[in-house]
């Protein structure tokens, strides 16, 4: 996507504030002339991160998510800045454990789900104003700027991916993870790290407790870490049938 | 047989009281509104696992009424059946007002309504939700015209056709829109299905019509004008019609799902082990909402009766409240399967069965809804030539 | 005489205005850091403009090395309160409110955002690079240029 170059507004002649408060009428004058182009200092090339040479993913191991660890929730919640769930059903989860029973066997498996950053994403389909979007390197993110807080999205998604905020949030947010009252949201992948050449914090978390349970890495890469064990262990992806393709696959389910 | 003429209503002590209720339900929902604002969803029912509660039900009750409500204008103008015609201007500003009542709430619910400019302006394309923001907007644009060409003088009989017949097809546009919000999503098992649609359609004809019958029948009482008994038992007949289609489309609805096998939980759910839902259904929808009005109306001797006719439409509007809130609550009630296989349990419900508990503020919201509907209705008939002063069946003719 | 009537009022009130909003102003905040180079006043019109492209930018592209971030107008303008930490948008003294409350502007950012500067730069500590004399001078050239003046 292409956004459209930025038009500033006439720069006025020199006015010190007084002015500035006085010129009432000359300054709607002003603001209404035509618009230049100009670049402002240091200008520098936009540093567009996403790039649509990678696609990003996680690979999840259930045979090595343990039990009783939720080491990456909560280094989620930590470094995005939603608490662990009081009210468990208004609270944001971004990110839950999920302890699965086989119908059959009783056998129990442990896996962590989120955001599947799917390649057909439904919630991006049903957004009416686009704010949910899918970022060209494969992340599926919420514009919060333009969410209206419709919860169609929510509605959409296959894997209760998605959570809306229901009350007021003040200054509690990290500057890297806006959130607030009325808007929906889930998994970022960690963005504000994939941006700055870092891993997502669960991947982080997981590998610090010694699980090394999710890898995270570029899908499209072929050497990358992810892509090797992809091509080596058998795969899976949640909700397979519906033809999403998830950025998110698990193994050993 | 005299001219019809149309008339506004003359204000009355029965028509000030009813108006008085009216407001009150206005600002029970004004105060509703406010208090979400500040507090946010928080204060509602709705939860991350029902996002989409009671003012959703009443929204899409409204907005299915609304395109519904049009039936006796379309009759009229498109069918050519002309004991219908009077009708039709009452019919026409019924629809927008119950689609304005409706989006009302839609609006207020939403987590962002200081953000309906973004909804306006800010369009996805691939979205059915974009979609119906046109289609509602463009059905207030197009009845609008067709109740104007309606009531211009010496408007050509074939412009008044032409401009009824453009609404008929929009408003059948509009409620597929509104139907396939739910039929083209393809994560939950209630929904996924083309049928939601029609059977959104056929329910447009009966709650619309119902709640046409009501507001004429009540109308005419207040302000003393005679409103034929033979008129009303035919619209009565009508509706059962309609009432039998919307009981066909949902045996099909829920013959087609419960035949697959990946669909048998959620068929399970709604109709034999889904507690306030499976009620809902078979006796809200399906006894209170169908086979009663349908014998209501068709009785060989008390169909006849005026007072048949309207219990059945008061029944019709009781039901079809809970078959949308099966379809809209129920749907999200039961869980995801998002593991097939297996049973998981998780801290955000995985597996289970959601609960919804509707508060005071989601309820005041939705009723808020239907008194800005039936608002609407009454200004537009006292400050507008809506309805005729004589509705009696000598003057309307036979079919 | 009735128009004549009208202008003259017209006129008395706009001139009072005009002097009241001289002394009954917004007290705007001191910023810490180097000014902008580009004048109090073109920030004050070109601000949301700004904002608005480049929250685009991270948002929509990654790009996490805008020029003009909430964040960035958080760090340097930030106003500290009575106990010596910065107050948050729920109190008016806030940088953004003072000029907004007095045009009746409302601010949807800090529904959001978090309002508070981050721990790291609340000692101010990355300021916006200042120009030198000759990119300011290269600047006011080309502006000079593309405006006619």
């Amino acid at each position: 996507m292409k956004l459209p170059a930025l038009k500033f507004s006439k720069k006025p002649s020199e006015m010190d504030r007084r002015d500035f408060l006085r010129a009432g009428a000359a300054l709607a004058t002003i603001t209404l002339a035509p618009g230049v182009t100009l670049m402002a200092f240091g200008g520098s090339e936009a540093k567009a991160n996403a790039d649509p040479a990678k696609r990003w993913g996680l690979l999840i191991d259930v045979n090595k998510c343990v039990k009783d660890c939720t080491a990456c929730v909560s280094a989620c919640s930590q470094e995005n800045g939603w608490r662990l769930p009081v009210n468990k059903e208004t609270d944001a989860q971004w990110i839950r454990k999920v302890t699965l029973t086989d119908n059959d066997t009783g056998r129990e498996e442990y896996l962590v789900t989120m955001c599947q950053h799917c390649e057909e994403p439904p919630c991006v389909d049903v957004c009416p104003t686009g704010a949910s979007f899918k970022r060209v390197d494969g992340i599926v993110l919420v514009d919060k700027h333009i969410c209206i807080g419709c919860r169609y999205c929510m509605m959409a998604c296959p894997y209760k991916a998605r959570s809306f905020v229901h009350e007021n949030i003040v200054d509690e947010q990290k500057t890297w993870a806006p959130r607030g009252k009325g808007t929906v949201e889930s998994c970022t992948m960690c963005v504000h790290r994939v941006d700055t050449g870092r891993i997502p914090a669960c991947v982080e978390a997981c590998n610090a407790t010694g699980h090394g349970a999710i890898i995270f890495g570029d899908l499209k890469d072929p050497e990358s870490e992810i892509s090797k064990a992809l091509a080596k262990y058998p795969s899976t992806a949640l909700r397979d049938d519906l033809g999403l393709n998830p950025g998110v696959r698990y193994s050993n389910l | 047989m005299e001219r019809t003429i149309y008339r506004e209503i003359q204000a009355n002590r029965a028509i000030l009281q009813t108006a008085a209720l009216l407001g009150v339900f206005l600002l029970g929902a004004a105060g509703a509104v406010l208090y979400m604002e500040e507090y946010g969803h928080i204060v509602t029912g709705m939860t991350n696992q029902i996002v989409w509660g009671l003012p959703h039900v009443f929204a899409i009750f409204l907005i299915v009424a609304a395109s519904g409500a049009l039936n006796v204008a379309s009759i009229a103008s498109v069918f050519g059946k002309t004991p219908y015609k009077p009708l039709s201007r009452l019919s026409a500003l019924l629809a927008m007002a119950l689609l304005a009542g409706g989006l009302a709430v839609l609006v207020l619910d939403l987590g962002r309504p200081d953000r309906l400019i973004i909804a306006m302006t800010t369009y996805n394309f691939k979205s059915i939700f974009a979609w119906n923001i046109y289609l509602y907007n463009g059905f207030f644009l197009i009845v609008g015209i067709y109740l104007y060409t309606q009531m211009a003088r010496s408007m050509p009989a074939k412009v008044v056709k032409t401009a009824g017949f453009v609404a008929f097809i929009w408003r059948l546009a509009l409620t597929t829109g509104t139907g396939s919000i739910f039929g083209w999503l393809v994560a939950r098992a209630a929904y996924e299905s083309a049928i939601m649609a029609p059977l959104f359609i056929v329910m447009s004809f009966a709650f619309g019509l119902a709640v046409f019958i009501l507001v004429v029948t009540f109308t005419t009482r207040v302000t003393g004008r005679p409103f034929g008994p033979k008129l009303l038992n035919r619209l009565g007949r009508l509706l059962g019609i309609f009432v039998g289609l919307v009981l066909y489309f949902t045996a099909i609805q829920h013959l087609t799902s419960g035949y697959w096998a990946r669909n048998g939980g959620i068929e399970r759910f709604i109709l034999f082990n889904g507690g306030i839902y499976t009620t809902l259904f078979w006796v809200g929808q399906v006894l209170i909402g169908g086979l009663i009005p349908l014998a209501l109306v068709f009785h060989p001797t008390g169909g006849r009766k005026p007072a048949s006719t309207i219990v059945a439409s008061i029944l019709v509007i009781l039901g079809g409240f809970a078959q949308v809130y099966v379809i809209v609550i129920g749907g999200q009630a039961y869980p995801l399967n998002i593991f097939p296989g297996f049973t998981a349990s998780s801290s955000f419900f995985d597996g289970v069965v959601n609960t919804y508990n509707p508060s005071w503020p989601e309820f005041l919201l939705g009723m808020g809804g239907v008194a800005l509907a039936l608002t609407i209705t009454g200004l537009g008939m006292k400050v507008l030539r809506i309805l005729p002063t004589n509705l009696s069946d000598a003057n309307v003719g036979q079919m | 005489m009735k128009r004549l009537l009208v202008f003259f009022i017209l006129a008395t009130a706009l001139a009072g205005h005009t002097a009241i909003a001289g002394n009954l102003g917004p007290e705007i905040p001191k910023a810490t850091g180097k000014p902008h180079p580009e004048g109090n006043l073109w920030m004050r019109i070109n601000h949301p403009k700004m904002l608005l492209h480049d929250r685009n930018l991270t948002m929509r592209q990654g790009d996490r090395d805008i020029e003009f971030s909430l964040k960035g107008c958080v760090s340097c303008h930030a106003v500290k309160g009575a106990d010596g930490q910065p107050v948050g948008y729920d109190d008016p003294k806030y940088f953004c409110r003072v000029c907004h409350d007095y045009a009746a502007v409302k601010v949807d950012c800090f529904m959001c955002h978090n309002s508070k500067p981050e721990e790291k730069t609340q000692a101010f500590l990355s300021p916006r690079k200042a120009p030198d004399s000759n990119e300011l001078a290269a600047y006011l050239n080309k502006t000079g240029k593309e405006t006619g003046q």
